[in-house]
């Protein structure tokens, strides 16, 4: 049996999974400020755009946002399994295929500002 | 006041039967038996066998936590029948053979799928320099020792197998116990066959059929913490794809 | 005497009904609905900034419906559940043996958590919360 390319996916996934969990409740909360009218000062428009014009503050949004996306894509692609989904080729290709669109289109959002 | 008598207690005991023989599905049957509050479920079993009904199959060896054969069902959690007491189980006990395996008579679990996965990961030392009897023994320091030393504490009683729902799920999956005596070898300073092991454990049915449920972890009555083995294979195995392919880019 | 075993169906959507164990792992799989859903929502933030300011204070001014902020809270709790799930398993996947000993699992989840802690105050701070 041949050995398995699961790596790649899984090596986003491991490496997300520490970034999503140490980073994402604080981002939440950032964002809870702002839906409930009380946006904190770098969610405003000239701090956040300034921080995203930045090379080092794109890095950071770029290393935050792709890796979340890999990693939940992933996590997704086994939860639909556990389910009883059981066309996994299907949901894997449907599931990288949007998380490799969506980190294009960062691309492109991160490129403009 | 010396004397030293045990309490006795009335289990309540609803046994899975099954009978290859007869055509039909397995089906509970009720006991009960006059136990000591002392005894373990294996204990009652026995008494069941010596005075009720004969016919009761289970397997066992040692009453002692050692041989790994009095896995099964109990309450609904894979349990060492020797090792769970009366005591913990004050209701009815339901006893059922091992989730996830065939039932080949009552609460005898067929073994064979365990079995051949476990000799297809080669869990012996294959020495990465042979040494003649002349030249003496393997020398390993206790810290070498340590690395690997709780995975080498499984029984192969399959109370693994019977947790994971991922082996349920998926039958070809290599699972808990064999990827973790295969992770031993791999641990050991003094093997050389990790590169053997990989070719069953970084495929799709190995180490990748894992989803972390942890649920091994938790049932292992000798501590060997099989989903700590399984992630630290899948690490390695990352390691390992990256290294290949980036390294094949990078003589081209 | 012929074998004839038994064999036992798993039902595959319903399995995890079976264990309080098998509700929390699915509990934990379950998060990435609620953070892969947030992670769009971050994406769409980016987008409307690159788009101008008025873009970007519609997008926040989106954020203050009902909905929105039901589903922050809920993102927020599976967000922590998945946190704490993490740092609690971290140490099985990386070992560390110092001279003979290996470390306890405690130190490697406790780092994490000390980590975590810091990180998020900092990012408070930094965002002029505080």
């Amino acid at each position: 049996m041949a050995k398995s390319n699961k790596p790649i996916i899984w090596g986003t996934f491991a490496a997300g999974g520490e970034v999503v969990s140490l980073i994402t409740p604080v981002i939440i909360v950032l964002i809870l400020f702002a839906a409930i009218g009380r946006p904190p000062s770098a969610l405003g428009y000239e701090q956040l755009h300034a921080f995203a014009a930045w090379w080092f503050g794109k890095l950071v949004i770029f290393g935050i946002v792709f890796l979340s996306l890999w990693s939940q894509a992933h996590r997704l692609r086994i939860t639909c399994f556990d389910f009883g989904l059981r066309a996994d080729g299907l949901v894997a290709t449907v599931f990288y295929v949007l998380a490799g669109a969506a980190s294009l289109w960062l691309i492109l959002i991160l490129s403009s500002i | 006041m010396m004397d030293v008598q045990l309490a006795e207690r009335q289990a309540e005991l609803e046994v899975l039967r099954y009978n290859p023989e007869i055509a039909g599905e397995p089906k509970f049957e009720r006991y009960s038996v006059p136990c000591k509050t002392e005894w373990c479920v294996l204990d009652a079993l026995n008494y069941l066998k010596d005075n009720v009904d004969p016919t009761l199959t289970y397997r066992w060896s040692c009453h002692m936590q050692v041989c790994g054969s009095c896995g099964m069902m109990i309450n609904g959690e894979p349990k060492l029948a020797c090792k769970a007491m009366l005591r913990d189980y004050p209701g009815v006990i339901r006893i059922e053979p091992l989730a996830h395996f065939p039932v080949e008579r009552d609460l005898v679990a067929v073994a064979d799928d365990f079995i051949a996965k476990l000799k297809r990961v080669k869990p012996y030392l294959i020495p990465s320099d042979k040494r003649s009897l002349e030249e003496g023994e393997y020398r390993q320091t206790p810290a070498q020792l340590k690395r690997y030393r709780q995975f080498a504490m499984c029984i192969n009683c399959m109370l693994c197998y019977a947790a994971c729902p991922e082996y349920g799920l998926h039958p070809k999956f290599i699972g808990p116990a064999a990827i973790s005596l295969a992770h031993r070898y791999n641990r050991d300073s003094r093997d050389g066959g990790r590169d053997e092991r990989q070719e069953e454990l970084a495929t799709n049915e190995g180490v990748w059929e894992c989803t972390f449920v942890g649920a091994c972890s938790e049932v292992c009555p000798k501590h060997v913490d099989p989903a700590a083995a399984l992630q630290q294979v899948k690490v390695a195995s990352t390691v390992d794809w990256y290294l290949e392919h980036f390294m094949s880019w990078v003589k081209k | 005497m012929s074998r004839n075993p038994y064999v036992r169906e798993v039902s595959p959507t319903t399995w995890f009904f079976r264990m309080p164990r098998y509700m929390r792992y699915m509990a934990r799989e379950v998060t990435s609905i609620f953070i892969g859903i947030f992670t769009v929502i971050m994406l769409v933030g980016l987008a409307r900034l690159s788009e101008g300011q008025v873009e970007y204070e519609n997008f926040l001014a989106a954020l203050r419906s009902p909905v929105s902020l039901v589903f922050l809270l809920l993102a927020l709790a599976f967000a922590l559940y998945n946190s704490f799930t993490w740092f609690n398993v971290a140490p099985k996947a990386m070992p560390i043996q110092v001279g003979e000993e290996l470390m306890p699992d405690m130190v490697v989840a406790g780092s994490h958590y000390v980590l975590w802690v810091i990180l998020s105050v900092f990012v408070l701070f930094w965002a002029g919360v505080f």
